[in-house]
């Protein structure tokens, strides 16, 4: 089939022709960027944290009396958590991925030397790996006599003789790439201290756009903050019920605290994504909407196309156009049209990309969506004109005869 | 003969209705989301304090050590660390000045029985409440020597006042904060400025209100803790000069006190490096309230890019409504040479299809009012700080109307300038 009297009959209408075009492109480059973010955002939201997510019953308490042993009120605290049916394990810990307090070191390997990255500083009662489930890939588990107070009154000097740390591996990569991690030396204080395991996994309390999400380090020093959360490992289903048994072994304990946020894991990290997951079904319905309006603009403008040509389709008909060629007729210009959007698109998508980059700390957009959202594009469009096409081949060749 | 046209406008778009629908429709749409968004920003983008703002400045000085660290922020977040803080408080050299941190504490009951809570509030220097105009219910503010003397002194915010004393008078009561008593002098008006402008900045500053108001150095003195961002590059704690933590404000009453004042920060930070501290090149910044919560977005990012996307929607909803507007125009060929061959001028073709197109940019302005009221509800359900401000006010609903109608006529123009150049003859002829 020939198709110059396809690009004859645009011509025709130019200035129709260009905005759709202008729309399609538009489109096109709003909605891969779109794509990209919330592909962004559900890869952020999928990041393994490393514990043990679906077993954890979470508490904080603040003593209000800082005079006390803190060391000794945990010990009891624990022990009493322990005795709760439904428990299998506690532990106390200064932080948690996604809990938001950060206390973040910079990594030296020199004494007194420059930072290559920052960590956060984890640290934990001795069973605190084993409750929150996390997984050692190299190298050993604490020694009961390297734990150290985390001495917070002094400015949490513990920092600064701690021995021996356990190192997410992102972390080992980072400060030695291409190393075996374990035995080597870092400087997160004044002090050395040794990498003796390697974890897989461990979030920092906080996520940002940088790589380091996964940067964290342990230690084998005991909380002594007044402000100290516990982790009870239970059955997922028993979750509800013990958190609210501890709150009254807490309170029976010692009544002059502050006891604030039970909750699970599961709805900690909830909370921590709850802006993410507002922001994604912004932007699919954003996204969604308007495809909607394009689809809409092209069936719109398709179906005034076919009424307005009902004497020259009845005519081509007349002289042995079959109704196959005329389908085929809008097809193939909804398929130019498109095109060419899809193509400017292409150039505007990335030209946007550049300024969202520029302006929102956004991260490049990956070459994937672009071909993706092109050919969706496409796809739509061809949808889109389907229905007018299939009236315009449905136009009878005796059109052509009337007035 | 607007009317006429009107009335003609209306039985053109009857006869194409699902065209004419859909027109309003995609209108309705792009109008109704880019208004929900352009009130939110009108409502965040307020001033927090109407007639004070622009006397009201954020000094910044860079403390931090050369950066080592790629990841590290070249921009400084205009925290100040204790000894910083201290020399320029003291130094006296703008017409108020106050050094300020947030805090977190323990807040316990007089009455016998019930469980301490959290309450969170600020450490601040005496200045903060003239400096920031804040208005007290009763009692008053307390004064510099209250400061170096460590009082153990507090003010209320209206709504702890409430929870900790009722209706009952609480001037010269003792709250327990902590472990320590302090005496009630002052109790604020219910002080909410939007957004908590002197705090730290991080995009989650709507919503939030100070309860408790007590000297910087009484709570240094009891340990009180710090809630915020704390960035440490060295040991020594929070008052040494390796933590930056603090926020400092300066009320300067004129620009040539702030030049002045300018000069004086770029001197301190040269004479610090002369004792070997802060060696980033020197360049002091004294930025307006106003600016300073653009450069530190104070509305979130998310928020920003959920306007520039509304807006970018709008555009293609308008580009479809110009598309479809000229198809219909176009279609009309007929009719419009039949009236430009009867006399018609092409002014009066352009104000005939102008006045339609004003005709559905102002059936797609009420509905897109409809849809920015229900986008705006959707918002006041979020759980975030700023959901609550998120209301329609008289001049966003004026501005409906202005960018529907506007949006409309300029989406009109090019189909109606393109429909008034069409030949009375020609077009004739080939009917």
């Amino acid at each position: 089939m020939s198709h110059s009297p396809l690009i004859a009959s645009l011509s025709r209408h130019k200035l129709t022709v260009c905005l759709l075009v202008l729309q399609v492109a538009l489109t096109c480059a709003i909605v891969c960027n779109v794509a990209s973010i919330i592909g962004h955002r559900m890869a952020q939201m999928r990041l393994p944290s490393g514990v043990a997510e679906n077993e954890l019953a979470l508490i904080e308490s603040i003593s209000v009396d800082e005079t006390a042993n803190q060391l000794a009120r945990h010990d009891a605290d624990l022990a009493a958590l322990r005795a709760m049916p439904g428990v299998s394990m506690v532990a106390a810990v200064d932080a948690l991925p996604f809990s938001g307090n950060n206390w973040s070191n910079g990594i030296a390997l020199v004494p007194n030397g420059p930072a290559l990255t920052t960590a956060t500083a984890y640290n934990g009662t001795q069973d605190a790996m084993h409750v929150l489930g996390m997984h050692l890939v190299a190298g050993r588990l604490f020694l009961p006599e390297e734990y150290i107070p985390l001495d917070a009154a002094h400015d949490w000097s513990g920092i600064n003789h701690v021995p021996s740390t356990i190192v997410t591996r992102a972390l080992a990569a980072k400060l030695f790439p291409g190393q075996e991690p374990l035995g080597k030396v870092i400087y997160p204080g004044d002090g050395p201290v040794r990498i003796v395991g390697v974890v897989d996994h461990l979030l920092r309390p906080t996520l940002d756009e940088s790589e380091g999400s996964d940067y964290s380090t342990l230690f084998p020093m005991l909380p002594d903050t007044a402000d100290v959360t516990y982790v009870m490992r239970t059955a997922p289903q028993d979750r509800e019920r013990v958190l609210k048994q501890a709150q009254k072994v807490l309170a029976g304990l010692d009544s002059n605290r502050v006891l604030r946020r039970p909750q699970s894991f599961t709805q900690m990290r909830e909370d921590y994504f709850r802006r993410d997951r507002t922001m994604i079904t912004l932007l699919l319905s954003a996204a969604l909407s308007l495809l909607l309006v394009t689809a809409a603009g092209i069936a719109g403008l398709a179906s005034f196309w076919v009424q307005q040509r009902r004497r020259s389709i009845g005519i081509r008909r007349a002289v042995g156009a079959t109704r196959r060629d005329i389908l085929r007729y809008f097809q193939t210009e909804n398929g130019v049209i498109v095109g060419a959007g899809v193509v400017l698109g292409v150039v505007l998508a990335y030209a946007l990309n550049m300024l969202l980059m520029q302006h929102y700390a956004l991260q490049r957009l990956p070459w994937l969506y672009v071909p993706v959202g092109g050919l969706a594009l496409c796809l739509l469009g061809q949808l889109a004109v389907l229905g007018p096409a299939m009236r315009a081949s449905g136009v009878p060749p005796v059109v052509a005869t009337r007035g | 003969m607007l009317g006429y046209y009107a009335t003609t406008a209306i039985s053109s778009l009857r006869r194409s209705k699902a065209l004419a629908v859909l027109m309003v429709l995609v209108i309705g749409l792009g109008i109704g989301a880019s208004m929900t968004m352009i009130t939110i920003f009108h409502v965040l983008s307020g001033d927090p304090l109407p007639g004070r703002s622009d006397q009201l400045y954020a000094p910044v000085i860079d403390p931090r050590p050369l950066a080592r660290d790629h990841s590290e922020p070249a921009e400084p977040d205009g925290n100040f660390t204790w000894p910083d803080a201290m020399n320029l408080l003291h130094a006296q050299r703008a017409d108020r000045q106050a050094v300020m941190a947030g805090g977190a504490v323990p807040v316990r009951p007089q009455q016998s029985g019930e469980l301490p809570f959290y309450e969170t509030g600020r450490y601040v220097t005496a200045d903060f409440f003239g400096m920031f105009k804040v208005p007290f219910a009763t009692g008053s503010a307390w004064r510099s020597e209250d400061d170096e003397s460590h009082a153990r002194i507090v003010v209320l915010n209206s709504e702890l006042n409430r929870k900790l004393f009722g209706n009952t008078p609480s001037i010269g009561r003792t709250v327990r904060l902590k472990n320590a008593d302090f005496r009630v002098v002052g109790v604020l008006d219910d002080w909410r400025p939007q957004p908590q402008f002197y705090a730290q900045l991080n995009g989650r500053v709507f919503g939030k209100t100070d309860q408790f108001f007590l000297p910087l150095q009484t709570a240094q003195d009891l340990n009180l803790d710090f809630n915020g961002r704390m960035s440490c590059w060295d040991s020594g704690g929070r008052t040494s000069e390796h933590c930056a933590w603090l926020q400092f404000w300066v009320q300067l009453d004129s620009t040539a006190k702030a030049e002045a004042y300018r000069q004086f920060l770029g001197s301190y930070w040269r004479e610090q490096q002369a004792h070997g501290r802060m060696p980033r090149p020197a360049h002091a910044h004294l930025f307006g309230l106003m600016d300073w919560l653009t450069r530190q977005h104070a509305i979130p990012d998310d928020l920003r890019l959920q306007l520039s996307l509304s807006l970018g929607f709008l555009a293609v909803c308008m580009i479809n409504v110009v598309g479809l507007l000229l198809a219909t125009f176009l279609r009309r060929g007929g009719e419009i040479s039949v009236r430009r061959a009867l006399g018609a001028r092409r002014w009066d073709i352009f104000l005939q299809l102008g006045v339609e197109s004003c005709v559905i940019g102002l059936a797609g302005g009420l509905l897109g009012l409809g849809i920015a009221c229900l986008g705006l509800w959707s918002v006041r359900q979020r759980p975030d700080g700023y959901a609550q401000l998120a209301q329609m006010d008289a001049s966003m609903l004026f501005g409906t109307f202005v960018l529907a109608l506007v949006a409309s006529v300029v989406a009109g123009l090019l189909p109606a300038w393109r429909a008034c150049r069409i030949p009375p003859a020609l077009q004739l002829k080939t009917q």
